[in-house]
């Protein structure tokens, strides 16, 4: 029982101190998940994760698909009527699943917002082409899409050669501080 | 005049038509687009969904760069232009942040829909329409970050955006009402869940069909990277036989000026438009 109650207070904490998410206010109205766009795909709706945040229920959060299936279409966060910002509490909580090395239910997603997120780190700027090969190369699928990159090739449409910035040292001093703050 | 421009990565690549579209009209109108001096990717969703700090440095940049110029800024991409307001909101102190930045916020960051439909531009574009696009009926897609959360974007009518109907009205075109306008289409998800981005944008096209358009207008490289790119696979797996060309708000009005680059931005989409706008006498 007292382990409960701390295991409650501590991701409940965790979301409201650490990850800046206000969720106190929620009183269950289910507006969220009702206008929730990906609901479908979702096995928790996002109005029982707030209600688990508070329960204390952390593996079962964040090992659930709602989290990677969450779009960020933003819907949820324009609707609430207690002004609760659960798109950032999706945020948080893939932040909190991917930090800890969680064995999270979709892997591609986090897979693919790291292979973007390289690409960004040596050059400044998406080069389109190499990041989906990155991607590519790391989820080991590459027959998803050959058809649709083909055509889009013919038209033009893949940049062959990458551009970068200039102000490389500047993004890259971008990252490092970011690796430093996770670290803190 | 003059206005600063931020393309984003999409519009160096996937979405050269939406850019090179964009630079003729403005050229057309004689507003000078100037290109933020070595601009970087704004971290799009990957990095809010990974790292707070990221997420608000990476634009951050930008806006620091882009005031040293002092024009208002424009951007053509809904997901830079919520990002890049996100970092905005974070410099004045309207959401927290631990960045630190010398970008005092004095620098107005404008989508393109908001500075094109603002009232003397609108008129500008009018009196350049040679062609007038009667017959064709469009449906706008505004998506979903171009108006949410609004307490970011600023936008008044975001449950009901006007800005792309209006343009689509001064060109000569019938813009139908839909209620679907900033439904998502799966975004962010393109391309790790694909099935859920074909069951939303199978919707959208449903509804549009419903609508009683005949093609989609966005002013968004992800939307149409969802809605044209895909169109015909979602078409198949649903088994419907959507024909709904997705154009560019821009490609449409260089389409009213009878701009001599039309069909070079036309044959990049998949969904070839060629079709209804030959239907209609305008090719
Ligand atoms: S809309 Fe807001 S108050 Fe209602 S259930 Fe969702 S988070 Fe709670
Ligand atoms: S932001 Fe995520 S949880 Fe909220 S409505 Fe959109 S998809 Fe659903």
């Amino acid at each position: 029982m007292l382990l409960e109650r701390n295991n409650r207070s501590s991701f409940l904490q965790e979301i409201e101190g650490k990850r800046e998410v206000e969720i106190s206010s929620c009183f269950q109205c289910k507006k969220c998940s009702n206008g929730c766009p990906v609901n479908f795909a979702m096995d928790i709706m996002p109005h029982k994760i707030i209600h688990m945040i508070r329960l204390g229920l952390k593996d079962e959060a964040l090992k659930s698909s709602t989290i990677w299936a969450c779009a960020s279409c933003e819907t949820c966060t324009t609707r609430c009527p207690n002004n609760i910002d659960i798109a950032k509490l999706m945020d948080a909580l893939r932040q909190m699943a991917t930090d800890s090395g969680f064995d999270t239910a979709q892997k591609d997603v986090p897979v693919f917002h790291s292979a973007f997120l390289s690409s960004i780190k040596k050059r400044g700027r998406i080069h389109e082409l190499g990041m989906i090969g990155e991607y590519k190369l790391k989820t080991g699928d590459f027959m998803k899409d050959s058809r649709l990159g083909w055509e889009m090739f013919k038209r033009g449409k893949l940049k062959i050669l990458p551009s970068g910035v200039r102000g490389r040292k500047e993004i890259r001093g971008i990252f490092d501080e970011a690796g430093r703050r996770k670290r803190s | 005049m003059r206005v600063s421009y931020y393309p984003g990565c999409s519009l160096e690549g996937s979405a050269r038509d939406y850019d090179e579209s964009l630079r003729a009209v403005f050229d057309v109108l004689g507003i000078e687009l100037r290109e933020v001096e070595d601009w970087n990717c704004c971290g799009a969703s990957s990095a809010h969904i990974t790292d707070d700090f990221l997420s608000a440095a990476l634009p951050m940049r930008n806006l620091e760069i882009a005031e040293k110029e002092n024009n208002d800024l424009l951007i053509p991409c809904m997901a830079c232009f919520n990002r890049l307001k996100s970092a905005e909101k974070a410099a004045i102190g309207e959401i927290k942040t631990d960045v630190k930045t010398s970008y005092k916020g004095k620098i107005k960051i404008k989508h393109i829909l908001d500075f094109l439909s603002e009232d003397s531009n609108l008129a500008s574009i009018g009196r350049f329409v040679k062609k007038p696009l009667t017959g064709i009926k469009v449906v706008s897609y505004y998506g979903c970050l171009y108006a949410r959360p609004p307490k970011i974007t600023d936008v008044t009518d975001y449950e009901d955006p006007r800005s792309m109907d209006k343009l689509i009205n001064i060109l000569g075109a019938e813009s139908k009402p839909w209620s679907f306008k900033t439904d998502c289409c799966g975004g962010n998800l393109a391309l790790t869940r694909i099935d859920i981005v074909r069951r939303l944008s199978n919707n959208l096209f449903d509804m549009a069909v419903e609508a009683g358009a005949d093609c989609i207008a966005v002013a968004c490289p992800l939307c149409h990277a969802n809605l044209d790119t895909r169109q015909k696979e979602i078409s198949d797996e649903y088994g419907k036989g959507y024909y709904l060309p997705v154009f560019y708000i821009t490609e449409l009005i260089g389409l009213s000026m009878g701009h001599s680059d039309v069909e070079k931005w036309l044959r990049r989409h998949l969904v070839d438009p060629m079709g209804l706008l030959r239907s209609v006498g305008l090719m």
